[in-house]
């Protein structure tokens, strides 16, 4: 029985074990070796900093690497923001059929591409799309305008496809709050705002640290959504990546660019979990 | 606050509009793709140039639908043969990993439980080149040493499943474990108790138990995977999934042939869904 | 609440703390609560008793303030408040699940009501201390909510209303989820807790003997509508109706028609051909009509001969068919030799009963005051 176990235990542990260390572990310390090469000649490489260097003295990879991470942080502000009341309408206000129904539309646009999504947000935007049209017969503007290509339509976008990443871990703790403490709360005394800052609020906290915590991440690690509804210069650190790899073939700057930004990452990530007290497996196990 | 508490008309109203106005904004971009798939114009916009259904089944220039556009289809092919691989090793290894963390206690147990969450919290892009870079120094290495030529590690179908693979299973791993948590031990122990062997009672009480979880994960992985755009970009080889096809095309200009694909796939994935959801259900 | 200056009804405590006029509750077609009107005097113990679904716990949200009623006014110190929210009634609740507030410790949970007030720091540290001190937990302020015992939390839940000095307190079953010995000692504590405090508790509870051993006046409740309001003696011995006589208590029930009437006294043919005797207590009953009799298992006389019996109105002869040893509270379960339903009597655990087995001879008596008698029961 003892050993059938252990020979049970190490047959389980074995995939996990090549999973993680062969497609995790060593590719990001691979990655990490490969940026602190430095070329000095045909196929002959030194140690070195020199593509740090380069990511700090460059004010447009700096500059590009900060916008990325403000754009992030304050998309995911936004989002939780938007989410949290329909969250609430959703696990508080409405029960039965009518609950199990919102909850869904909200998943539905989520089964379709992001691609998709931003396509849909690219027809609507654009110069010749739904909206600008709507204004003209509206009478608001005189002619076409274009609101495709800048900051406004990356937020837009971003808050968009991250909407579903926010609203089912908020809808998910949010339920589990009894009404019973919500009434208790108004029973002693306490008035909407108060009880929203003292008992909802601190409730729903592993549901908001988990929601900011994969937004934030889908955010910072988008590609399509700046890329399509910002323009090629919508200065997106992910593009940067891009760029390196697959335009200039310059793996080594590439790869320390990567290392940046899980760096930027996972120190935002541990900050949000250190500030709220709260750990990755709670809020994402 | 919630119905109990009794508030002011105006209160309630406004609510109930910013819920009304939320669901609007889900539903625009979304409806505006699908409208105009059917536009019978060269461009997924304004003016409204009368119906079509050319889009889907147009088999001559510059109107070919998407069921005679062989790229499209030829990448959909792609997507869908990844797609169920990457679902199969996910939900395989996920399976194993949440009996690996349900059954057994041993030493770096949560240790390697935040290590398995890890791919969550790691961009895409970082996930697609790290796998890349590495994938091309092994081949390189292998080349220089051995002189041995292995396709596999350049970028391509392969790459591009085991760098989905990566995370997707971390996905699975939380979908089955979350069902194997509730699970009741003592049925297994009853089943034991009445003369099956322990293999035999997972088999024959566990893994049915599990079935609802498995399909489930099965079908978030597929979708996932189908979707999924910012990994797969890094990895891409020669034989391009929809999403970077589409991608392409989206670059180069759009026709509504885009349109027609994307309202496809919102029909399928709301139908995978929906399966979902029916079997959960049970 | 706005207390005019001099009031002799207030001062002479004349003013119910509660009151409920013609209280009733609709849900579309459904009628949860129907016309029920009660008053209850400052600083006693009030309970609501009744079968779950009865309506009580709509009731108790109505009085505070998460229901609004179809019709009936509902009055605390006099004035109504129907038109106060329930964030500023003075009645505050103790919930079924007692709702403690678990991202809070203790002194937070009791100090909220106090802090949304307005009150300085240093006045609710110092309040909270006294009311925890007050009931027997001084220690327990930094504590989370889960590091508590059952019983402690209960404390705790009526701490945290408590602070606020309420006029009313009202209590939702707070006691169903304890274990049962832990039940029996809160029924206690609540009690002196009410006592102690000197505030009108207000208490709805399916559960018979909660009821029975706490209050000072209980209102059963069946089906929407108060069935009778009386102290707890009343209610066990003077039960206004059938419902009240079969919920309150165990009793023996026989249902039949009325064969003979004598003042109050009235004899029942039963189904199974039996007569029994009872008291109509006032009632009006005529010959013929179908009518049920109620007798309480403890007030049934048991001997072994029929001799022993002293000679009441009604005796039944029978066998043992089966002892419920259950120590102070033993009970035998007697088939009459004429047939009819099985007959549950107190089995005394002194004298020479106390020995009785399973096929005994026994026989068994009553005096027609004992056995309550109501009209219909064709149920």
């Amino acid at each position: 029985m003892r050993t059938e176990l252990r020979l049970g235990f190490f047959l389980l542990l074995t995939p996990l074990v090549l999973w993680l260390s062969l497609l995790i572990i060593i590719p990001h310390i691979d990655m990490f070796l490969v940026s602190l090469r430095e070329r000095i000649g045909v196929g002959k490489y030194q140690l070195s900093l020199a593509n740090y260097l380069t990511f700090l003295e460059e004010p447009l990879y700096l500059w590009t690497f900060l916008r990325t991470a403000l754009m992030s942080i304050m998309a995911t502000l936004i989002t939780l923001v938007i989410a949290f009341p329909v969250s609430f309408y959703i696990a508080k206000m409405v029960k039965g059929r009518l609950q199990a129904v919102l909850f869904l539309l909200c998943l539905v646009p989520f089964w379709v591409s992001e691609l998709v999504r931003t396509f849909g947000w690219m027809i609507l935007l654009r110069e010749t799309g739904v909206i600008s049209n709507f204004l003209q017969w509206a009478g608001l503007v005189s002619g076409p305008v274009e609101m495709l290509y800048n900051d406004v339509a990356i937020m837009i976008g971003l808050v968009y496809t991250s909407m579903l990443f926010m609203v089912v871990p908020l809808v998910t703790t949010l339920e589990s709050l009894d009404d019973a403490v919500i009434e208790a709360g108004y029973d002693l005394g306490g008035s909407g705002p108060s009880i929203l800052r003292e008992i909802i609020i601190p409730h729903a906290m592993p549901g908001i640290v988990s929601g900011s915590i994969v937004v934030f991440m889908l955010s910072l690690g988008n590609y399509l959504t700046p890329r399509i509804l910002g323009g090629k210069d919508s200065l997106w650190f992910t593009e940067l990546i891009y760029s390196q790899f697959i335009v200039r073939f310059n793996w080594e700057l590439g790869a320390a660019f990567g290392f940046m930004l899980l760096i930027l990452s996972s120190v935002i990530v541990w900050g949000m979990l250190r500030l709220t007290g709260q750990t990755l497996e709670k809020t994402m196990g | 606050m919630i119905p109990t508490i009794p508030q002011p008309r105006a209160v309630r109203l406004a609510y109930n509009a910013y819920i009304v106005l939320f669901f609007l904004y889900l539903a625009l971009p979304l409806a505006v793709v699908a409208v105009f798939a059917f536009n019978d114009s060269q461009f997924p916009s304004l003016p409204w140039e009368g119906f079509t259904w050319d889009w889907f089944f147009g088999t001559e220039r510059p109107k070919i639908g998407v069921f005679h556009e062989r790229p499209i289809l030829r990448s959909i092919g792609t997507s869908a043969f990844i797609a169920v691989v990457v679902s199969l090793l996910s939900v395989a290894v996920g399976t194993s990993n949440a009996f690996l963390f349900n059954r057994f206690q041993f030493r770096f147990r949560g240790f390697l439980y935040v290590l398995m969450l890890l791919p969550l919290v790691v961009p895409g892009i970082v996930l697609g080149i790290s796998i890349l870079v590495f994938s091309s120094r092994l081949a390189n290495g292998l080349e220089d040493g051995t002189g041995l030529e292995l396709e596999m590690l350049r970028p391509g179908i392969v790459l591009i499943i085991l760098g989905q693979f990566s995370f997707i299973t971390t996905i699975a791993t939380l979908v089955i474990s979350a069902r194997l948590q509730r699970f009741d031990i003592t049925l297994e122990e009853a089943a034991m108790n009445l003369g099956a062997g322990r293999i035999t009672a997972v088999a024959t009480i566990t893994l049915p138990y599990l079935g609802p979880a498995l399909i489930g994960a099965f079908v978030v992985a597929f979708l996932m995977s189908f979707e999924n755009f910012n990994t797969t970009l890094m990895l891409v080889g020669s034989d391009a999934p929809l999403t970077i096809t589409m991608f392409d095309r989206l670059k180069e200009g759009s026709t509504p042939l885009l349109n027609a694909v994307s309202l496809l796939l919102m029909l399928v994935s709301s139908l995978l869904a929906l399966v979902m959801i029916m079997v959960q259900r049970k | 609440m706005p207390v005019p200056p001099f009031d002799f009804e207030v001062v002479f405590a004349m003013v119910p703390d509660l009151e409920c006029r013609e209280l009733t509750k609709r849900f579309g077609d459904n009628l949860a609560v129907g016309n029920v009107s009660f008053q209850v005097p400052p600083g006693s113990f009030f309970s609501i008793l009744g079968p779950s679904g009865c309506g009580k716990t709509t009731i108790m949200r109505m009085i505070a303030g998460f229901l609004a009623p179809t019709s009936g006014d509902i009055l605390i110190k006099g004035n109504t408040v129907l038109n106060v929210a329930p964030n500023k009634r003075p009645v505050n609740m103790v919930f079924q699940h007692l709702a403690l507030f678990p991202m809070m410790n203790i002194a937070d949970n009791i100090g909220y009501g106090l802090r949304r007030q307005g009150m300085p720091k240093a006045e609710i540290k110092r309040r909270v201390a006294e009311v925890l001190e007050r009931i027997g937990l001084p220690d327990v302020a930094m504590r989370r909510v889960d590091e508590l015992s059952g019983g402690q939390k209960q404390r705790i839940a009526i701490a945290r209303c408590m602070v606020l000095e309420p006029d009313v307190l009202l209590l939702d079953e707070p006691l169903g989820a304890l274990d049962l010995k832990l039940r029996e000692h809160m029924k206690i504590e609540l009690k002196a807790l009410q006592a102690d405090f000197d505030t009108t508790f207000v208490y709805i509870t399916h559960d018979q003997s909660e009821a029975l051993v706490m209050s000072d006046q209980i209102a059963v409740m069946n089906d929407g509508r108060f069935e009778q309001i009386g102290t707890a003696r009343e209610l066990y011995y003077r039960p206004e109706s059938a419902f009240v006589a079969g919920f309150v208590g165990d009793a023996n029930r026989w249902s039949g028609r009325v064969e003979r009437l004598n003042g109050v006294e009235v004899e029942l043919l039963s189904d199974s051909g039996m007569r029994i005797k009872g008291s109509g207590h006032g009632r009006n009953l005529a010959k013929g009509d179908p009518a049920v009799i109620y007798v309480r298992p403890e007030a049934i006389e048991l001997a072994r001969t029929k001799a022993d019996l002293s000679n009441p109105d009604t005796m039944i002869s029978g066998r043992v068919s089966s002892v419920l040893f259950n120590g102070a509270d033993s009970r035998i379960l007697v088939r009459a030799d004429d047939g009819g339903v099985e007959i549950e009597v107190a089995l005394p655990q002194t004298g020479d009963c106390s020995d009785m087995r399973q096929g005994d001879e026994v026989h068994l008596g009553w005096n027609a005051n004992q056995g309550n008698c109501f009209q219909g029961g064709g149920d």
